[in-house]
C-alpha cells in the first residue's frame, strides 16, 4: 500500500498527470470558448455535444480516406458550421427555445454520428492522430518543458485561442457588438447593430469550434472514432462557460482543473490504485458539479442569454 | 496606434444641418387601434417643441415613427423640405435625427464610452476606439453641461445621469433634432432643472428639440411651441406664450379641467392618527426620521411636503408598519400600533396607497379581480371555508371597475397590461371600497395623467369630506397646496413647521423645504 502511494506520487508520474491534463483540456477549450461567445451574444446552445461527434466523425472520415489530417480538420469545421447554421436558423429566425432546440441537435448528432459510423466504417479503426510538434529550444528545458512544449498544434492552438477570444471580446468593435446584443438587443437594434446577424457569426462560430473539439479528440488526441465517444465532454463544456463565468480566462482555468482531475483520475486507475473504477470516473464530474454549486451565484449571466429577439411591430 | 485623428461626428460634416422636419398627415394603426390619425407636426432649429397629451394619445407612436421605428401607414416626411425615407433608426441618425427612449436603451455591464461608441465604426478599424471616445465625450460634456465619467459603468450611475449618457449618444452622432420622451418622469425636481438648462444650450446650439411630456407646468416652463394630441389627433398647435394651463388641459382631455376642486371647509374631528417623537433608520442605516411629531384628525388631509428623500418614504413606512421605529410612538384611533403588524393596522381601519404601486401596492401578474381583493380574500364573502367565491369576487370587481372607472378590457385581464393610471385606480378602489378610518396617501398622483390626477384627488376629498383622516405625502408643491386642510414641511427628518392651508404660500414652503428655520413670531 505504501509502495503504491510512492509510486502515485512520484515525480515523474505528477508530471505525467500534468501533461496529459494539458492535453485533455483541449477539447473542452474549443468547445467552451465557441459556446463563451454564444452565450455572451444572448444564445445557449447546449448542442455542443451533437456538433462535437459530428465534427470528430467528419475529421475521423476524411482522414481515414484521404490520409490528410488537415483536410480532416477542414471537414470537422466545414460540419460544425452547417450545424451551427442550422442552430442559428432555428433560434434566431424562428425563435424556437434554446434549449430544446440544443438538446434536439445533440440528439441528430449522436444519432447521425453513429449512423454514418456504422454505414461508412463499420468498425473502429485507427488513423495516425497529429504528431507532436516539440517546440525548439522551448522542449528541452528540463522537467516542465516536456509538459508544456511538447504537443500536437491542435493543443497549442487552443491554449492561443484563449488570449485571442479575450481580445476579440473585450477590445475589439465586434466584442462590444457581441456583448451588447447578449445583455441589452433592444438597445444593440436601436444603434443600428443586427442582432440576427451578430448572433449567426456567434452560433457559426461555436459550431465550428466544437467541430474542431470533436476533431482535436478525434484525430487529435486518439486516432479513432467511436460511437458517442464524446460521452458528456460537450455538456461540460457548456458548464465550464458557467464556471468561467463566461470570460475566456475563467473557462481556461475550469478546463484546467476539470482535466487535471481527469488525468488523475486516469492515472489511478493505470497505476492499480485499488478504488472503484466507476468511483475513479465519476470523480470529474462531481467536482463539476460541486464547482458549479460553489460558485453559479458569484458571477451573473449575460441579461439576454436564451431570449429570442424580435423588433416591436 | 499611438497619434489618432479625433474622431469626427458620425456623419454631421457630409450632410447640411437639419433647418426644419415636417410630418405631414401621419396615419398608424396597430391592430384595433388608431394610434396616429392624420397628424401634422414640425420641428425648426433652435426650438423646443412640446409633444404634449395623456397617456396613450399616440406621442410615443409618432416619435417612433420619425426615429425610423415604425412605418407608418399614410403620411410623408420631410428635411429641409425634400421628402425622405426613415426605414430604421439608422437611417434616422444618418439624417441628423437622434431619440432618448422613455425605456433608456442602455447596456448596463457596458461603461459609457462603450455605450456611446456602440455601432459607430471605429477610428482604428476593427478595435474600439474608446479612448478616443472618451476625449470626445468630455469635450461635448462641458459644451452642454452634460457631464459623466466616460468609464463608469451604466449600472453604477444615477437615473438622472444614464438619461445623460443617452443624450450624449445622440449627440455623439451628430444628432441635430433630438426627441426626448417623457424625460422628466424619472427625474427629481432638482434634475429636472438641470435637463432643462441642457435642452435650452441645446436649442441655443441650434438644435431641434421635441419634448414629450403630459405635465402642463414642465411644458410651459420649457417650450416654445406646444402640440396637443388627443385619441391619436392632433388638437392644435399654440407658441408657449400664447396659451394657459386651462386651454392646453381642455385640449388634452376634451373637457373642461378643474385645477381648482371644490372644496367644502374642512370640519375636523378627533385625533386619528398620532406620531409622536418617531424615529427611523433608513436602509442603509442612516437615520430617516429624527423626532417626527404629527396629528391627523378625522376630516382633514394633513399634507407633508418635502423635497425627495428627506425621510417621506421611511415617514410612510414607519405609518404602514413596514419599518420598525427606533424611538417614539405611533397610534391609530387611540390605540398604540407601534409594534403592531401591517395587517392589523389595516384591520383598525388603516388604508395604504403607496408610492411604489407597481411593487408594493400590486401584483403584476394576478388579474385586476386578484388584484381588487388583495387584501380580504381570505374573509367571507369572498372566502368560504378556504375556497375563494368568484361570483363574488367577480361581482364586487364589477362593480369597483365601474365606480372607478377602471379602463380595463375584462375582470380577468393581468394588471401589467393596464396602463399607470388605471393601475393607480386599482388601488385606490381597493382601499377605498374598505372605508377606512385613515387612509396614507404616499406620492398618489405621480405618473398619473390629467384626468386621472383630477380622479384620484376628487376621490381623496371625498374620503376626507365623509370623515377619514387624510395623510397626504407628496413631493408635488400644487397637490399640497391644492388638497391640504393643513401643511407640514419635512427636512431631513424632522418636521419644520405644521400651517393652516391658508397660511402657506409657496415661497414659504420652498424655504422650510429648503431647510430654512422660520424665526418664531412675536
Ligand atoms: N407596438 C404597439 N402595438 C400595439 N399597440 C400599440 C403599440 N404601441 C402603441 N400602441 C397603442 O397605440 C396608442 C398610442 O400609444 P403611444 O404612442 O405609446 O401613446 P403615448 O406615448 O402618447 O402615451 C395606445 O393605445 C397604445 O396602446
Ligand atoms: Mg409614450
Amino acid at each position: 500500500m505504501e509502495g503504491l502511494l510512492e509510486k502515485v506520487l512520484s515525480l515523474s508520474v505528477l508530471l505525467g498527470m500534468l501533461t496529459s491534463g494539458i492535453r485533455l483540456a483541449t477539447p473542452y477549450l474549443y468547445a467552451a470558448i465557441g459556446e463563451t461567445f454564444g452565450q455572451r451574444s444572448g444564445v445557449l446552445n447546449l448542442g455542443v455535444e451533437g456538433q462535437m461527434l459530428m465534427g470528430a466523425f467528419a475529421a475521423f472520415y476524411v482522414t481515414w480516406r484521404t490520409g490528410n489530417l488537415l483536410l480532416g480538420l477542414l471537414a470537422a469545421v466545414v460540419v460544425g458550421a452547417l450545424m451551427g447554421l442550422a442552430m442559428a436558423v432555428v433560434t434566431v429566425n424562428l425563435h424556437a427555445e434554446q434549449g430544446i432546440s440544443g438538446i434536439g441537435f445533440y440528439l441528430f448528432g449522436l444519432g447521425m454520428s453513429d449512423l454514418l459510423f456504422q454505414k461508412l466504417l463499420g468498425t473502429v479503426r485507427t488513423v495516425e492522430p497529429f504528431p507532436d510538434l516539440p517546440i525548439p529550444l522551448l522542449s528541452d528545458i528540463p522537467l516542465l518543458g516536456p509538459v508544456f512544449f511538447r504537443h500536437n498544434v491542435l493543443v497549442y492552438a487552443a491554449y492561443l485561442l484563449v488570449p485571442l477570444a479575450w481580445f476579440v471580446l473585450n477590445k475589439t468593435t465586434l466584442g462590444l457588438n457581441i456583448r451588447s446584443v447578449g445583455e441589452n438587443p433592444e438597445a444593440a437594434d436601436s444603434l443600428g447593430i443586427s442582432v440576427a446577424r451578430v448572433r449567426y457569426f456567434t452560433i457559426i462560430l461555436g459550431g465550428v469550434l466544437s467541430g474542431i473539439a470533436g476533431a482535436a479528440l478525434s484525430v487529435g488526441l486518439l486516432g479513432v472514432f467511436q460511437q458517442n465517444m464524446t460521452s458528456g465532454l460537450g455538456f461540460i463544456a457548456v458548464a465550464l462557460v458557467y464556471f468561467g463565468a463566461w470570460r475566456p480566462l475563467g473557462v481556461l482555468a475550469g478546463a484546467l482543473i476539470f482535466s487535471l482531475v481527469n488525468a488523475m483520475q486516469l492515472w489511478v486507475q493505470v497505476l492499480g490504485v485499488p478504488i472503484p473504477s466507476e468511483l475513479a470516473v465519476m470523480m470529474p464530474y462531481i467536482l463539476t458539479i460541486v464547482v458549479l454549486v460553489l460558485t453559479v451565484s458569484r458571477a451573473r449571466p449575460p441579461s439576454a442569454l436564451t431570449k429570442p429577439f424580435e423588433r416591436e411591430a | 496606434m499611438n497619434s489618432v485623428p479625433s474622431a469626427p461626428l458620425a456623419t454631421a460634416s457630409t450632410r447640411p444641418r437639419i433647418q426644419h422636419v415636417e410630418m405631414r398627415g401621419i396615419v398608424k394603426r396597430f391592430p384595433g387601434v388608431l394610434a396616429n390619425d392624420h397628424v401634422d407636426f414640425d420641428v425648426q432649429a433652435g426650438e423646443i417643441h412640446a409633444l404634449l397629451g395623456e397617456n396613450g394619445a399616440g406621442k410615443t407612436t409618432l416619435m417612433k415613427i420619425l426615429y425610423g421605428m415604425y412605418q407608418p401607414d399614410e403620411g410623408e416626411i420631410r428635411i429641409n423640405g425634400r421628402p425622405v425615407r426613415i426605414a430604421s433608426p439608422r437611417d434616422a441618425i444618418a439624417l441628423g435625427i437622434g431619440m432618448v427612449h422613455q425605456h433608456f436603451m442602455l447596456v448596463e455591464t457596458l461603461t459609457v464610452a462603450e455605450n456611446v461608441a456602440l455601432g459607430l465604426p471605429s477610428s482604428r478599424g476593427l478595435l474600439t476606439d474608446l479612448d478616443v471616445v472618451a476625449r470626445r465625450l468630455r469635450e461635448l460634456g462641458e459644451r452642454y453641461g452634460l457631464v459623466v465619467d466616460p468609464h463608469a459603468y451604466i449600472w453604477q450611475l444615477s437615473v438622472g445621469q444614464q438619461q445623460r449618457v443617452e443624450i450624449l449618444k445622440a449627440l455623439y452622432r451628430g444628432a441635430d433634432v433630438l426627441i426626448l420622451d417623457e424625460p422628466t418622469a424619472v427625474l427629481t425636481p432638482q434634475e429636472v432643472e438641470e435637463l432643462f438648462a441642457v435642452m435650452r444650450q441645446m436649442a441655443r446650439e441650434g438644435h431641434g428639440l421635441v419634448f414629450i411630456s403630459h405635465k402642463l407646468h414642465e411644458v410651459l416652463a420649457i417650450s416654445d411651441r406646444i402640440t396637443v394630441l388627443r385619441d391619436g389627433r392632433k388638437i392644435g398647435t399654440r407658441p408657449a406664450r400664447e396659451t394657459t394651463k386651462e386651454e392646453l388641459a381642455r385640449w388634452m382631455v376634451g373637457r373642461e379641467v378643474r385645477f381648482h376642486l371644490e372644496k367644502e371647509p374642512a370640519r375636523p374631528g378627533p385625533v386619528l392618527l398620532e406620531l409622536e417623537d418617531v424615529h427611523a433608520e433608513s436602509d442603509r442605516g442612516t437615520p430617516a426620521l429624527q423626532g417626527v411629531s404629527l396629528q391627523v384628525r378625522a376630516g382633514e388631509i394633513l399634507g407633508l411636503a418635502g423635497v425627495s428623500g428627506n425621510g417621506q418614504r421611511e415617514l410612510a413606512q414607519v405609518v404602514a408598519g413596514l419599518r420598525p421605529v427606533t424611538r417614539g410612538r405611533v397610534r391609530l384611533l387611540d390605540q398604540d400600533v407601534t409594534e403592531a403588524s401591517p395587517a392589523a393596522r389595516m384591520d383598525l381601519g388603516l388604508a395604504y396607497i403607496p408610492e411604489e404601486r407597481m411593487k408594493d401596492g400590486l401584483i403584476q401578474e394576478f388579474t385586476v379581480a386578484e388584484n381588487l381583493i388583495l387584501r380580504d380574500h381570505h374573509k367571507p364573502p369572498f372566502s368560504r371555508k378556504g375556497f375563494l367565491h368568484w361570483p363574488t369576487v367577480y361581482a364586487h370587481s364589477r362593480r369597483l371597475i365601474q365606480a372607478f372607472r377602471i379602463k380595463t378590457p375584462s375582470v380577468k385581464t393581468p394588471a401589467r397590461y393596464l396602463s399607470g393610471g388605471n393601475l393607480q385606480k386599482i388601488v385606490l378602489a381597493r382601499e377605498l371600497a374598505r372605508e377606512p378610518k385613515v387612509i396614507l396617501a404616499a406620492q398618489p398622483t405621480r405618473g398619473l395623467d390629467i384626468g386621472a390626477t383630477e380622479y384620484v384627488r376628487e376621490r381623496l376629498l371625498e374620503q376626507r369630506t365623509r370623515g377619514a383622516a387624510v395623510l397626504l405625502i407628496s413631493e408635488d408643491l400644487d397637490e399640497i397646496l391644492v388638497l391640504s386642510d393643513r401643511i407640514a414641511v419635512i427636512y431631513e427628518g424632522r418636521i419644520m413647521a405644521v400651517m393652516p392651508r391658508e397660511e402657506a404660500t409657496v415661497e414659504r414652503l420652498g424655504l422650510l423645504m429648503a431647510g430654512v428655520e422660520e424665526k418664531e413670531k412675536g
